[in-house]
């Protein structure tokens, strides 16, 4: 790492030692090959580049996930977030979707966003476990605070689990409420929820090597579905 | 009865849409009144099929709304509410009026836009077809009776899971053909059912149904210009003939069936509908199923007559019923995956239909197509609608 003065130093908050996550792939409904694998610091701009036009579709919060989402990463890449990761999902090499969160200490993780691309094949139920599976499996954590912003979350992640209520601790995404997965949560839940296979080839993995971003108006497409009924 | 034909065909594409409903209604009539090229003649009446917009959109006398968009006074105009089946009973509704020498020239049009409630409104909306007393209140959903019956028919005649994801594979190959079709996504035998993945990407809704057994919630109209013979005589373009329509009813509430795995009501619409064709299912070039749920369209190609009780699946297995097979059901994808919104359905299996008679529907066009079947399913197969169509000439 290069060298940072001791004034940027101490405005970046203190690291924890984070075990990397080992990549995996999972064959989705369609037939594809999705690698979901952590992305690296240098590659945030590229994830910023799919989220921006994200900014403005209300559809399903995707503005308001967008917004934190970038406000996030860009927190990440800047050294101004206490142990953040990021996982991405991508299928022959293009991004269908990513999830972060950060670890709060030893025991605790907090998760943060979940945002999908490419939508239909549950890859953002795929991604959501594999950052549950890191915490939990990888990190080692007693538990992790979550909080949904859309329905599709709270029927995802809420219900399906399900959830605990941990009401009295306000998450870190607007003080709403908390609600928690406790480790054996996840484990009762993991046969049903958590998939994909490891190691992943090598020639998927250099498939995956570099992020490749479906175009601005495919992004949005994808996301915000039809504007109007075509004739 | 004067012959009825039809004249011109269209639709919206279904999916989540963000036209109001009256929008969407009169996006489809325009498309298929455009089809029909009807020049100074008049529309004499407007029948419009819905199921839900009195509760999901807080819209009610959509014909009057629908004549007013269109600048069609003054043709008279209802609405029909008959469950899922509204789109063939306002397509019958339409039928009668010219047989009867009342109209030369209505216009049906099916619509629904569901998606502007959540999903479990959704799902509770749809419930309200079943019985008050004896299903709803005990939290019957359409999902639960799908459920229920696939079960005891997969147990009774050897349907398997494989089975019925050969349903979905199958008609979501034919959506991607299908420009108007919601889901434009093509799945495998691999990811939905045998790999581990298969765990988290079609998980259980009904056991045994799975999420890619059932359809989506979608948005969207159909439409279909119905003429007199006359009028038929003055237009352009290949003639499609009203050739039989049969209407049959059964219990309301399943459990009440002597046999819930009969779907008696497909069984007797489509006898009538034969019989007033004057045709058999061995002369059926092309079929739209109502595949809400992918058992469905196993059982109700059995009831139509299309193959003999319990053999539906080995037909599906055999590739009878795919896009180039002997028999092909659903080229539109189906409910499965073309989309289901409920008011609209009955109509765009027409719309389907006729653009395969006339030899229109592009990648999805069957070849030589010349009668067609059509089975709307309101309730839980206690009021079927079921039609035949004929290319002329």
């Amino acid at each position: 790492m290069a060298k940072i003065s001791e004034l940027e130093a101490s405005l970046r908050p203190p690291a924890m030692d984070m075990p990397p996550y080992p990549p995996k792939v999972i064959t989705l409904a369609s037939g594809e090959k999705m690698v979901v694998r952590q992305v690296e610091r240098e590659e945030i701009p590229t994830l910023l580049e799919a989220i921006y036009p994200l900014l403005w579709v209300e559809r399903d919060f995707y503005d308001i996930v967008g917004a934190r989402l970038f406000g996030e990463l860009l927190a990440y890449k800047r050294y101004r977030v206490k142990d953040e990761y990021v996982l991405a999902g991508l299928i022959d090499g293009v991004l269908a979707g990513m999830v972060n969160g950060r670890l709060v200490d030893e025991k605790t993780g907090m998760s943060y966003h979940t945002l999908t691309i490419r939508r239909g094949l549950r890859v953002g139920s795929h991604l959501f476990a594999a950052k549950m599976e890191y915490h939990i499996e990888h990190c080692g954590q007693e538990e992790v605070l979550i909080v949904a912003e859309s329905p599709i979350g709270f029927r995802r992640w809420m219900i399906e689990y399900p959830l605990e209520k941990r009401f009295e601790v306000q998450h870190e995404l607007g003080g709403v409420p908390s609600w928690v997965l406790p480790k054996e949560t996840y484990y009762n839940a993991k046969p049903r929820l958590v998939s994909g296979t490891r190691p992943v080839s090598e020639e998927l993995l250099k498939s995956a090597e570099t992020i490749v971003l479906p175009g601005e108006e495919t992004v949005v497409r994808q996301v915000a579905g039809e504007k109007e009924g075509e004739t | 009865m004067k012959p009825v034909y039809i004249a011109g065909a269209g639709m919206t594409k279904f999916g989540r849409a963000e036209w109001s409903l009256i929008r969407l209604a009169s996006e489809a009539s325009r498309s298929a009144l455009h089809h029909a090229d009807l020049g100074e003649i008049p529309v004499d009446g407007v029948v419009v099929a819905n199921m839900g917009a009195a509760r999901v959109n807080k819209q009610t006398a959509l014909g009057s709304a629908l004549v007013d968009q269109l600048a069609l006074y003054p043709a008279m105009a209802e609405a029909v509410e008959n469950g899922p089946a509204s789109g063939a009973s306002a397509f019958k509704v339409g039928c009668q009026a010219i047989a009867s020498g009342m109209a030369d020239v209505v216009l049906v049009t099916g619509v629904e836009r569901m998606r502007t409630v959540n999903g479990l409104e959704g799902t509770d909306f749809v419930a309200s077809l079943s019985h008050p007393e004896a299903e709803y209140i005990y939290g019957v959903t359409l999902p639960s009776l799908a459920g229920m019956f696939a079960r005891l028919f997969m147990d009774r005649f050897g349907v398997e899971r494989k089975h019925l994801a050969m349903v979905a594979i199958k008609n979501h190959e034919n959506a991607t053909k299908n420009p108007y079709a919601h889901i434009q996504q093509t799945v495998t035998m691999e990811g939905i059912l045998t790999l581990p993945e298969a765990a988290v990407n079609n998980p259980p809704i009904a056991a045994p149904l799975h999420m890619f057994d059932c359809c989506p919630v979608s948005d969207g109209a159909a439409s279909l210009v119905l003429v007199s013979e006359d009028v038929a005589a003055k237009l352009g373009g290949p003639k499609v003939r009203v050739a039989g329509i049969g209407q049959a009813t059964d219990t309301h509430a399943v459990h009440e069936r002597e046999d819930p795995t009969d779907l008696k009501a497909v069984r007797i619409a489509s006898e009538k509908a034969f019989g007033m064709a004057g045709a058999t299912p061995s002369d059926v070039d092309v079929v739209e199923l109502h595949d809400a749920f992918t058992i469905l369209e196993i059982a109700e190609s059995e009831a139509a007559g299309f193959f003999p009780r319990g053999e539906g699946h080995l037909a599906l297995e055999r590739g009878e019923t795919a896009l180039d097979g002997k028999l092909p059901i659903n080229p539109s994808g189906g409910l499965k995956a073309k989309g289901h919104p409920v008011g609209a359905t009955g109509v765009a299996q027409l719309v389907e239909l006729v653009w395969q008679l006339r030899g229109e529907a592009d990648e999805r066009q069957v070849q030589n197509a010349k009668t067609a079947y059509a089975c709307n399913f309101g309730g839980f197969g206690n009021n079927v609608v079921a039609t035949v169509l004929r290319r002329e000439g």
